[in-house]
């Protein structure tokens, strides 16, 4: 059986490095950049990045209004860090214009955790990830500033929601792509594994 | 076996230096590791980085859609067209900046001037760049990067000069180019370079990497790196000339993860919508239909100088060691 074909917004950000993790559990990366390819995907990774730039790119690629009807009609999306600021309902100490897709009922603060020298790694406990604690790298992160009751937080750091997912959605303010343990990847496809089998 | 020279450094920064922020509960916290360096310039991949001067033109370059700006007192044209030594900038200015926009602020210092490096971090900068568009402060050691938590960004006009970069503690490599001229063709020439040299090193077997590590006067570890990913360990932009949409998809197309644009913008007619056009065509860089749209109608590009022209004295790229 081949794996699930996943899509990884490609406008910016760490593209290659969610594509490699993809491929490590055995699903079949593809990059989207227009709307149309968005219907061949069995789910989608929305990459680091820079929120703004993301958000600006996704207006002017006419990405935006398909990217949230997807959402709505249950396509299994996966954010990091920006991706997870994109999947928010509302920012905080962001730019109050900037777009957002939406989906994940949570409000988060962007650059929460400081500035780049505030910058870290750390080991950190996630509910549904087996093993020992995944390793994860904190840039410029947001974390989650209020989520709504269907929303299960699955880590924290400092009392802060920092990895959140609600049916198919799933966010992390931390960078998973970057460390070479693909076991948060492997979550994500299993969800859009069993979410494919039942759309 | 050759030791990992990342894997090495990594461990080496790791060590004593857990970050002081946060509550006390978090002591396994680590911030300014090479990871966390490293990281932040794979984030940026993809992007455009603007030189502004005031905190008027960062938010320009924001609402364009830059991925971060780089705060400066004089772009380069200006550098070039009024002389004089050019320093680290005004840090009011710097702060006007990081006040006035959400994404990354980068700064430039002086090569060698760890000092002008020290007060860009304690003022809270997410990247230096140790750039030879500013008087160079030191004419043998550029900085010890290691030492510092907030990365830094180098130029290079050969894989050679990258890594010797690299072993310094560089977190992000870019093209040099010819900054404040408007033409691409040095930064063509550095990108087609490194990524020559890095396809040769891929080529050799493991027993003559030595002697190429000797010719490219950089550390046998990082060079054996080099030669198994295929690319340097860090993320590559260009810089230096870049002033059109097409300048941008081009060193796309080299090669180039990403994208610094110095007068290029805000010498230009228009800058808000060359910023504009600039940011979707590197995003765009393999889509001929897209940089047709965005090269309409962007008034006057910046007033070019033919590098072939510069005397050697007043060429940038050949600052640094």
């Amino acid at each position: 059986m081949s794996g699930p074909r996943i899509g990884i917004l490609a406008l910016q950000g760490d593209v290659r490095e969610h594509a490699r993790a993809l491929s490590d559990v055995g699903a079949r990366p593809v990059e989207v950049r227009r709307a149309t390819e968005l219907a061949a995907v069995d789910g989608l990774v929305l990459p680091g990045g820079e929120s703004t730039t993301i958000g600006r790119l996704l207006q002017v690629f006419e990405l935006l209004e398909p990217l949230r009807a997807a959402v709505v009609a249950g396509l299994p999306v996966f954010g990091s860090c920006a991706g997870m600021i994109l999947l928010a309902r509302d920012v905080v100490d962001g730019r109050p214009d900037q777009p957002l897709i939406g989906g994940l009922d949570m409000v988060v603060r962007r650059n929460a955790f400081g500035r780049q020298v505030d910058s870290f790694e750390v080991d950190l406990d996630v509910d549904g990830v087996e093993g020992p604690p995944v390793h994860a790298v904190f840039i410029r992160a947001p974390w989650v500033e209020k989520a709504g009751d269907a929303v299960e937080v699955l880590a924290r750091v400092a009392e802060a929601p920092v990895a959140v997912r609600q049916g198919s959605l799933l966010a992390t303010a931390f960078h998973p792509e970057l460390t070479g343990d693909s076991r948060m990847h492997r979550l994500f496809v299993d969800i859009a594994r069993s979410s494919g089998s039942g759309r | 076996m050759v030791p990992d020279w990342s894997e090495k450094r990594r461990h080496i920064m790791s060590q004593g230096q857990t970050a002081t922020a946060g509550p006390a509960t978090d002591s396994a916290r680590h911030a300014g590791t090479a990871r966390v360096k490293r990281g932040m310039a794979e984030m940026l991949k993809g992007g455009v980085i603007m030189d502004v001067v005031t905190a008027e033109q960062a938010r320009i370059a924001e609402d364009a859609g830059a991925v971060a700006v780089m705060a400066l007192e004089r772009v380069p044209a200006d550098i070039r067209a009024q002389g004089g030594v050019a320093r680290m900038s005004d840090p009011d200015m710097i702060s006007e900046i990081i006040e006035a926009v959400s994404i990354p602020v980068m700064a430039k210092a002086r090569i060698g001037h760890f000092v002008e490096a020290q007060v860009l971090q304690a003022l809270g900068v997410d990247y230096v760049d140790e750039s030879e568009v500013l008087t160079p402060a030191d004419p043998h050691h550029h900085i010890d990067k290691w030492s510092f938590t907030v990365p830094f960004v180098c130029g290079a006009t050969n894989l050679g000069e990258a890594l010797r970069r690299l072993a310094e503690g560089a977190a992000m490599i870019r093209s040099k180019g010819e900054a404040g001229t408007g033409e691409v063709s040095n930064a063509v020439v550095h990108m087609r370079t490194i990524r020559a040299e890095i396809g040769r090193l891929s080529a050799l077997p493991a027993e003559e990497l030595y002697a190429a590590a000797k010719e490219l006067r950089a550390p046998v570890e990082l060079v054996t790196e080099v030669a198994r990913l295929g690319r340097l360990p860090v993320v590559l932009f260009t810089a230096g000339g870049i002033a059109t949409p097409a300048d941008a998809a081009l060193m796309m197309q080299l090669g180039a993860d990403g994208v610094f644009v110095g007068s290029g913008i805000f010498k230009s007619g228009d800058p808000a919508r060359r910023a504009r056009a600039i940011v979707e065509a590197t995003t765009m860089f393999n889509d001929p239909d897209v940089l047709v749209k965005v090269s309409r109608g962007l008034g006057e590009a910046m007033v070019g100088i033919n590098v072939a022209e510069l005397p050697s004295a007043a060429r940038y790229a050949d600052r640094g060691w």
